[in-house]
């Protein structure tokens, strides 16, 4: 079996002429935790539902673990890989149970033991007979992200999926991810636009303009400019904030 | 009142049948349309541009716009596809639901959160998972609604099929206003709007099920409208071979003949349905269709307007092309004359010391004619004219009322008139003769369907009424029906005629 959990291999996606993802070539090793950040219109959504077959290349490929996934069955692929976003998406007329259930429903799996998928990413499960509208917008992404790993596959694909939550939110869900990435021996990928985010939480941040990767490197050797100049943009914003915070503790 | 209510329950039963067959009718296009329609902006605009000029298209007009096209469709696919009656009801009322019905699925297809759909393929739903798991459910509440507002439309529009010849609550509404019977009209419009208002709030307890999450109140809800559906067509059960249908044109002479007519085939042992206030353009039609057994027709209407002849013959003659004629092309019989004329004469008050228009022809110089609307523009005023050589001071044209009136105070001398209006004998007015045979004959005729022409027992129930109606109690008769104060109903007034007619 190919090392890479995911691959892109000159992958292209043009949307009216205009390229958002603009002959990608990257691996992703198993079990890396892999950031992908970059202006908005940069193309790191895309190049995300480029994975799961949400969208499709026009050139080149894409393949997960070591298979080209224009050969799979795209409904099959979607059952196995994780999927976050920023919306949620949850399932208003659908409680917490049957929202997470739902994949191994789809694929005529025994269900899932909601409680214990519930505790999984910090929830009671009380919750389980509530519907999406009375949780907040945390637990409803921790549910969203319950939902996603209970389809047991190994890849999660996390498009901005803290991006709509308050900051003490986002920080307790970003380590919550971490920890469940690190527990079930995850591969995921982090679209995000928050560079702090990447720095804090990822091994490795990938970052994109015009389609195009112009950065891919480890969180240190971001921080210590070695990157490349549009790194180096949006590293600053995070390292000089954290400057003026050491500064206002002084 | 009773007597309305009486009648109700098999106009329920066709009305209900009607308005449910044009729902499902108008779901089975509407939902697959309507769902298409989000899909493709395109289709959506061109359904939703079709539905809502349908929309604009009075519903009256609607139906009978069905009645040429189908009679286009019948004469392209070689007959047998029926112009009148249900067909066209359907159609009209099924056209007339699809817009609220596509609006609403529509709308409740794209209102889906963007979001919500991307989930639902993010988690691996085939499209027909989709489908059934996220977007119907989350469509339903709104396209719901639409399917309520088109179900009271239908339910209220469905009256209007009375004037197709097609049974329906509208029978009692449109009856009532043509001889001001308030008690009929209301009987009508309430049990139309009790059966809106039961329909809307049972499938509005389907809409709460579904909005709720309540699957077992949306399941009381369907079982009480099947349940519904099921005890209100009951009295379609009873075995149609044993009930005559008597059609009736919408004036009250037509509404009371139905009536004794009505009431002699029961002593016979039929069941009896009426399909009145039928147009008379649509009544023969309906005869030679089977879609009613029997009315009552007038010599003259057939001889011109159906057989399309132009001469003028005496009685005699005419009776018997008309049965020639019909034995031979639409296989319908002339059972007979019922013995009056309803035809236009000349009537002047009593005393004017005037028997026959020849009378008249020659006071006619220094006297003012009083006509309906219409009668000088007819066919019969230039026939009468110039065989007479009738030459007045005056004419005048009066709506019918005034024009009694105006002879009653003077202002004519002399009035155009039906020959069996009940006003001749209330006010005991001279009925000039036609010596010279000027004015067509306008016998009623009795005419049976097909069917009814080879049925013996049908035709020897009605065969005493021919020749045995005379003027004078067919006048009193609608007078007391026509009048404006202690009125009697066209049941009422088809007993004291069948207790003077002797056989």
């Amino acid at each position: 079996m190919s090392t890479e959990a995911l691959a892109y291999e000159h992958a292209s996606r043009r949307y009216a002429g205009v390229s958002a993802v603009d002959y990608v070539s990257l691996k992703i090793e198993r079990g890396s935790f892999v950031a992908l950040v970059g202006p908005s219109g940069s193309g790191k959504s895309t190049l995300l539902r480029l994975a799961n077959r949400l969208d499709t290349p026009d050139t080149g490929r894409v393949l997960v673990d070591g298979k080209d996934i224009a050969q799979a069955d795209p409904i099959e692929l979607r059952r196995g890989i994780g999927y976050v976003f920023q919306n949620i998406g949850l399932f208003p007329h659908l409680t917490v149970a049957e929202n997470i259930g739902i994949i191994p429903r789809l694929a005529g799996h025994a269900p899932v033991d909601v409680a214990a998928a519930l505790e999984r990413v910090g929830l009671s499960s009380d919750l389980a007979g509530r519907l999406p509208a009375q949780l907040s917008g945390g637990q409803q992404q921790r549910v969203g992200i319950a939902r996603a790993l209970a389809g047991e596959g190994k890849l999660l694909l996390m498009d901005e999926p803290f991006g709509a939550l308050d900051p003490v939110t986002r920080d307790t869900l970003g380590k919550t991810v971490r920890k469940l990435h690190h527990d079930l021996g995850l591969t995921t990928i982090l679209v995000t636009h928050d560079m702090a985010e990447a720095l804090l939480l990822t091994d490795r941040i990938i970052v994109m303009a015009a389609g195009k990767i112009v950065a891919d490197a480890r969180p240190g050797e971001l921080l210590s400019g070695q990157a490349g100049p549009e790194a180096n943009a949006l590293v600053a914003v995070p390292r000089d904030q954290a400057k003026r915070l050491a500064a206002l503790l002084q | 009142m009773s007597e309305a209510l009486h009648q109700l329950p098999p106009l329920i039963a066709s009305h209900v049948l009607l308005a449910a067959a044009a729902m499902a009718l108008a779901l089975v296009i509407g939902l697959p349309l309507g769902l298409a329609s989000a899909r493709k902006p395109g289709l959506a605009a061109v359904a939703l541009g079709f539905a809502g000029l349908v929309q604009t298209i009075p519903g009256l007009a609607l139906l009978a716009l069905f009645y040429p096209l189908l009679l286009a469709l019948s004469a392209l696919l070689g007959g047998g596809v029926p112009a009148l009656g249900f067909l066209p009801a359907l159609l009209a009322l099924t056209l007339y639901a699809l817009l609220p019905i596509l609006r609403n699925v529509i709308a409740g297809l794209q209102g889906i959160d963007p979001a919500i759909l991307q989930a639902a393929d993010a988690v691996g739903m085939t499209p027909r998972q989709r489908l059934r798991m996220v977007e119907a459910p989350l469509a339903a509440p709104v396209a719901m609604a639409g399917i309520r507002t088109a179900a009271v439309w239908t339910i209220g529009a469905a009256t209007l099929a009375t004037t197709v010849g097609y049974p329906s609550l509208g029978n009692p509404i449109f009856a009532g206003l043509q001889i001001e019977r308030w008690d009929l009209v209301l009987s009508g419009c309430i049990a139309a709007a009790l059966l809106a208002l039961i329909t809307d709030g049972l499938l509005g307890l389907i809409e709460r099920g579904i909005g709720q999450r309540r699957r077992s109140l949306s399941i009381i809800g369907l079982g009480l409208l099947i349940l519904g559906l099921l005890l209100a067509c009951l009295p379609l059960l009873r075995a149609p071979e044993r009930t005559v249908t008597i059609g009736a044109k919408n004036f009250s002479e037509q509404y009371i003949l139905a009536r004794l007519i009505g009431a002699r085939l029961e002593k016979a042992g039929y069941h009896v349905a009426y399909r009145e206030g039928l147009g008379s353009a649509v009544a023969f039609r309906a005869l030679q269709s089977g879609d009613i057994d029997v009315y009552v027709e007038y010599s003259g209407t057939l001889w011109t307007d159906t057989m399309g002849r132009t001469d003028t013959p005496p009685r005699g003659a005419m009776l018997d092309g008309i049965a020639q004629w019909m034995a031979a092309g639409p296989k319908t019989a002339l059972i007979g004359p019922l013995g009056f004329e309803n035809a236009y004469a000349l009537a002047v008050k009593p005393g004017a010391g005037m028997t026959s228009i020849a009378d008249l022809a020659t006071k006619a110089p220094d006297l003012t004619l009083g006509a309906d609307l219409e009668f000088l523009d007819r066919p019969e005023w230039r026939a009468i004219r110039d065989a007479y050589d009738l030459h007045f001071k005056a004419t005048r044209a009066y709506s019918p009322t005034f024009m009694y009136r105006a002879l009653q105070s003077g202002q004519a001398d002399a009035i155009s008139a039906f020959s069996s209006d009940g006003r001749i004998a209330a006010d005991h007015l001279t009925v000039l003769a036609d010596p010279k045979g000027a004015v067509p004959h306008y016998d009623a005729i009795l005419l049976a369907s097909p069917r009814r022409a080879k049925d013996a027992r049908f035709l020897a129930a009605l065969r005493p009424l021919v020749n045995h109606i005379r003027v004078e109690d067919m006048r009193s008769a609608n007078y007391s029906v026509d009048r404006d104060t202690d009125k009697q109903t066209p049941q009422e007034a088809a007993r004291w005629l069948d207790s003077r007619t002797h056989r």
